[in-house]
């Protein structure tokens, strides 16, 4: 360890170190403050902040909702593909009933959120009880849920104008969007409950040694089904934002490829794919970071829909990053230079 | 005597500074059956996987029917004539027989397979070690048995002048084992060398020719089966010289203390092709040690205890009160520790720290909700790190990058800090270094005068007298005896693993 | 053992028998149902899902998966469209040039999972979203062909009986779906994928080509993908940058469906033509009867798969059991 000429920069590219994603991050922005005027410009109207940086937030809402579930599951040791069909489930369930039923708001969201958790603690058991492979067990809800949700809204678009749905991905709170206020809620009490509490140790354990957590006396089953439910949860809070901000349930678009891209904003955010530690807040940047690209591609005349290619070329460097096999290349390279 | 067919001399190879095989020779001829035997970490399938061209050695000569060989795949070690037969059957079970036998290189024509001449070749293969099975079968419709025949027939079928055969018996019933030597024999008859490793004493008699045996990577010697007495192979095994035992005045056993009411008893475990049979008793303050060579049920006991492999038959109480252990959480809850000899798989959250590796079992059973304050947990760390002398650059570093004996001492005080009642320690000291090996001793020793009940196992035997003052003695998956007081002597034990039935 | 025989085969069996029963169902239930034509379009209708599916087959008997289906088919659709149509590119050089790139696309895909060991989900991920940004790159709408090649290929149809025939991109399907077969169960190729699939351990000490295997496997994906999407420029007469989005999960419920194990080493490409054909007519009852929307056809899917999923884990702890 002591002759390792890399020894003090290593833990850069190991474990779940914050510094790569939010190199990422600057970067980006640095390069829009070069390049596009305006970038950074704000502005207070009707006490509402309206700018780039804020669309940034407000659309990049979604995938950090996802992403803050999807970092528990990853942890684990999972993964979770069905969170996109569970958006659409969420906005399908919310629209009809703020159209059809006469109930309070608060029962509207319960019940939304309620059905979304039990389709992730379904999830759960199958990967945890029956010991199905987490990406072939989440497949099947993926397939199914979009086909549920257009069958709860009868194959149309319903459209609302309920004020309190439109309100939770439209309104502001503290000159904010409301979203804003939505993701640092669900990501501060992710925060505590993982960190004030063993839940986050019991998960890195699961995810980093099952067979040695087990022993050590952890009910790893219900560690496991307590966070797919979770990230079922947090996809339903993200299916009612997508529903809201055009007032409409359009349960074939609703979330779509989002699961990849949350998948995405964990990995880059420096959460290994094989489990381990975990880092809420580098999803969270991870998140940004992909909703800084699209926007910058945006305002440079790229149109959004190819904004992937980028994607790709970040998510397959990540890997390479990570992989074992990769940096033995590079430090050989590197050996043989100075040799 | 004929021409040797495999000539080892002085092959060395190390991992990272420690010699896994250190200056080792080997020496088989045709038409004889040699059984390689030593107990863990003696280097024999480190010496497998350099005859099998996985590894190279860093030093050594090899020759091979008059050549001098250096093998670099399993492939070009099986085009010289070196096959190998694995414990843990590599074939591939969703696939037929027939594929097994033949995969890559089945015969083809213009490219496409003939599947009748596969299945012929597969047949023949298999008629030659007197076997008739269905080869369209998918293996996994096979018992553990015929897989291992259908192993060796693939091993066959590209005339291997030298078969090695890595623990081929220890899933097999006695019936199996008979058939497999039977077909052992014939190869022998048939000129073929064969290797085999095994720990299984009754079986190296019963078949071999001649016996080689390492010890801590080193060469202890060659032997005729014929010309050495059993008593003496454990003892080239263990490390203890045969004359010396007998007049050597060991290390006393601790002297028994007063009998306390018993902690746990158990009653004729078993578990369906895990373990047949062991009993044992242990009262606080008691050190039992279980004692048997490699694969005799010592691991298996203490996973039936720690409800790891649940047992389904006998009886279990805890305390005076008929229980059943289903799960470690279970075991944990009466009071159990269980401190794996698989650290890696078993023990360790490689990329946690010391301290969350030390606290982690603690927290699990005061549940998610309970945070032990960090406080409470620092202090933890620091102590276990002071009192176990335990070599690490912080409490904060993960424990990845401990060394081996820093490692199990993290192990130890994970479960010591839950002051268990019964703490059974499986191979604690093995791959650890001297000074680290007397501390944890030191520590097995404080840990009864605390009041604690110790399940201690080794293959040291040494280590098992000092440390025990009751053994019970396993072999071939079912308890034999159990010495006390002044019969702990490392000749005693010795002499039951060897002579259980004479 | 008799019973473990059988079970290996059981998910075939049990995916035929629900075609059999789908289709025996409705053909009682719909009048017309029951005819060569509804059985030709069949063949034609899911002839790109067909042979993604013969592709994705390989992947996963190797023991991988393969996202990126969907998006090399739009890429290829529009590559070739925008070629012939906008810059007037013979078909005899677009499509293979297309082929070639699908190809190449697949194996440097396979070739970083092999060499660097980096997971195949995210590979395949990141080639998802590279390829399918890329064909935006191409073009933004849709383009439509007019060839005369073209023409002469979608007039083509072998007559079978009074009204219906077999159409090129039919043909193509099952042309493609018996090279399959013959690949994945009469060479020593096929055998290896299985061994891949099966235990990757035991293939290495086995002395099998592992890597150039697994590389393979993905190149054949990425071809077919390709292809795919060269019979989708036939079939629908344009190319289209955002085609074949959720493709991929078309095609993996298909071949799962058909009992190809997602953890490898078992399968058949007979599995994988029946997968294909309860997918396509669950499609054809959906059109015979209005009042049944599409969203039946995912529901149906992801109910089939949980069932297929299910049954694959209770077979294979039966036959750990066993041992």
């Amino acid at each position: 360890m002591m002759n390792d000429p890399f020894a003090r920069i290593r833990p850069w590219f190991s474990g779940a170190s914050l510094l790569w994603p939010v190199l990422g991050l600057l970067t980006l922005l640095v390069f829009n403050a070069i390049y596009a005027p305006g970038f950074f410009r704000l502005e207070l109207r009707d006490g509402h902040l309206y700018g780039t940086l804020v669309d940034i937030l407000n659309q990049g809402s979604k995938v950090m909702l996802l992403a803050i579930g999807m970092t528990l599951i990853i942890a684990t040791g999972g993964v979770d593909l069905s969170v996109g069909s569970l958006m659409a489930i969420a906005g399908a369930v919310a629209a009809v009933l703020v159209t059809q039923a006469a109930l309070p708001f608060a029962a509207i969201v319960g019940t939304t959120l309620a059905l979304t958790a039990i389709a992730g603690t379904a999830n759960g058991l199958l990967v945890a009880a029956v010991g199905i492979q987490p990406i072939i067990a989440t497949l099947i809800l993926m397939v199914a849920g979009r086909g549920i949700a257009m069958l709860i809204t009868d194959g149309q678009i319903i459209t609302f104008e309920h004020a309190p749905l439109v309100f939770v991905g439209n309104g502001h709170l503290f000159a904010l969007p409301f979203t804003v206020t939505l993701v640092l809620l669900t990501l501060g009490v992710t925060s505590l409950a993982t960190r004030k509490t063993a839940i986050g140790l019991f998960l890195e354990s699961v995810g980093d040694n099952e067979k040695a957590a087990r022993y050590c006396g952890i009910n790893t089953t219900l560690v496991k089904v307590v966070v797919y439910a979770f990230s079922g949860l947090c996809a339903g809070v993200a299916g009612l934002i997508a529903t809201s901000n055009i007032k409409a349930a359009d349960s074939s678009r609703v979330g779509e490829m989002m699961e990849l891209d949350a998948i995405f904003a964990v990995v880059v955010g420096g959460t290994a794919l094989t489990g381990g530690r975990f880092t809420l807040v580098g999803s969270i940047v991870g998140a940004l970071l992909i909703q800084t690209l699209t926007t910058t591609m945006y305002n440079l005349g790229v149109p959004p829909a190819v904004a992937p290619v980028p994607k790709a070329i970040v998510i397959v460097a990540v890997c390479l990053l990570q992989s074992e096999k990769f940096r033995q290349q590079i430090t050989s390279w590197f050996g043989r230079r100075q040799a | 005597m004929s021409e040797p067919l495999l000539n080892v001399r002085n092959v060395t190879k190390a991992f990272g500074g420690v010699k896994a095989l250190d200056g080792v020779g080997l020496t088989l001829r045709p038409g004889e059956i040699h059984a390689l035997m030593g107990e863990n970490g003696a280097g024999k399938s480190t010496l497998i996987k350099v005859l099998t061209g996985v590894y190279t050695p860093d030093d050594g000569a090899m020759q091979f029917d008059g050549r001098v060989i250096a093998p670099r795949s399993t492939r070009e070690a099986e085009a010289i004539g070196i096959s190998t037969v694995y414990q843990e059957v590599n074939l591939v079970p969703t696939l037929s027989i027939a594929d097994n036998i033949l995969l890559g290189r089945q015969p083809t024509r213009f490219g496409f397979l003939r599947k009748k001449a596969i299945k012929q070749r597969a047949e023949v293969a298999l008629a030659r070690l007197g076997l008739k099975l269905d080869v369209s079968l998918p293996l996994n419709a096979c018992s553990m048995a015929e897989q291992q025949l259908v192993a060796i027939a693939r091993a066959l079928d590209i005339q291997a002048k030298l078969l090695i055969l890595d623990e081929p018996t220890s899933s097999l019933d006695e019936r199996e084992v008979e058939f497999l030597f039977g077909v052992l024999r014939r190869l022998r008859d048939q000129g073929m060398a064969l290797l085999f490793v095994t720990h299984f004493l009754d079986q190296v008699y019963a078949i071999t020719d001649r016996i080689t045996v390492l010890r801590n990577g080193a060469f202890v010697g060659d032997f005729a089966a014929a010309d050495l007495p059993r008593l003496k192979l454990i003892g080239a095994m263990l490390g203890r010289n045969f004359e010396e035992l007998e007049s050597a005045d060991s290390d006393p056993s601790p002297a028994i203390t007063e009998k306390r009411a018993t902690f746990l008893e158990a009653q004729e475990l078993g578990k369906r092709g895990v373990m047949d049979n062991v009993s044992l008793s242990i009262a606080p303050g008691e050190v039992v040690g279980l004692s048997g060579l490699l694969g005799s049920g010592r691991t298996e006991t203490a996973k039936m205890l720690f409800g790891v492999l649940p047992p389904d038959r006998g009886s279990l109480s805890i305390a005076g009160q008929r229980t059943s252990i289903r799960s470690p959480r279970q075991a944990i809850r009466l009071g159990l520790a269980f401190c794996s000899e698989d650290r890696k798989s078993e023990g360790i959250i490689p990329h946690l720290s010391v301290r969350e590796n030390m606290i982690l079992a603690m927290q699990a059973s005061r549940g998610p909700l309970r945070l032990l304050a960090r406080s409470e947990q620092d202090q933890i760390a620091a102590h276990y790190i002071r009192a176990l002398n335990i070599k690490t650059a912080s409490a904060e570093t993960p424990i990845m990058n401990l060394s081996g004996g820093n490692q199990q001492k993290v192990m130890l005080a994970r479960w010591l800090a839950m002051q268990p009642k019964l703490i059974i320690l499986d191979e604690p000291t093995r791959g650890i270094d001297v000074g680290a090996k007397a501390e944890i001793e030191k520590l097995v020793h404080s840990l009864r005068a605390q009041g604690m009940a110790v399940i201690f196992i080794s293959s040291d035997i040494e280590e098992v007298v000092r440390t025990c003052e009751r053994v019970v003695v396993l072999r071939d998956r079912r308890k034999i005896a159990e010495l006390s007081g002044a019969e702990v002597q490392p000749n005693r034990i010795m002499n039951v693993i060897a002579h259980h039935d004479e | 053992m008799k019973f473990s025989t059988r079970s290996q085969n059981l998910p075939l069996y049990a995916t035929m028998l629900v075609l059999l029963a789908l289709f025996s169902v409705a053909s009682l239930r719909y009048e017309g149902f029951f005819s060569t034509r509804v059985v030709a379009n069949l063949f034609s209708d899911n002839a790109s899902l067909g042979i993604a599916a013969v592709g994705m087959t390989f992947v996963i008997l190797a023991g991988g998966i393969d996202l990126s289906v969907g998006a090399v088919l739009a890429f290829t659709t529009i590559f070739t469209a925008t070629l012939v149509q906008n810059h007037n590119v013979s078909p005899f050089v677009a499509l293979p040039l297309a082929l070639a790139i699908g190809t190449s696309f697949g194996t440097g895909m396979g070739f970083l999972i092999q060499r660097y060991e980096l997971p195949p989900f995210l590979v395949t991920l990141g080639g998802m979203f590279f390829a399918r940004g890329v064909a935006f790159v191409i073009s933004q709408e849709s383009v439509g062909i007019t060839n005369a090649t073209y023409d002469k290929v979608l007039e083509f149809g072998v007559p079978l009986g009074a009204e219906a025939s077999l159409s090129a991109t039919a043909l193509a399907f099952i042309v493609f779906l018996i090279a399959g077969a013959v690949l994945a169960h009469f060479t020593r190729f096929g055998r290896n994928v299985f061994a891949l699939g099966g235990n990757e351990n035991s293939a290495r000490l086995m002395g099998l080509p592992v890597g150039a295997t697994k590389i393979s496997v993905y190149a054949i994906s990425g071809f077919c993908s390709a292809l795919a999407g060269v019979v989708s420029t036939f079939y629908k007469g344009s190319g289209n940058p955002a085609d074949g989005v959720g493709f991929e999960l078309d095609v993996i419920a298909s071949v799962v469906i058909g009992g190809t194990l997602l953890t490898g080493g078992v399968g058949t490409m007979a599995g994988t033509l029946t997968g294909v054909l309860i997918f396509g007519t669950i499609q054809t009852v959906l059109n015979f009867d209005g009042r049944l929307n599409s969203s039946w056809l995912r529901i149906a899917m992801g109910g089939l798969l949980l069932l297929f999923i299910l049954l694959q884990r209770f077979l294979s702890r039966h036959t750990a059991a066993v041992r």
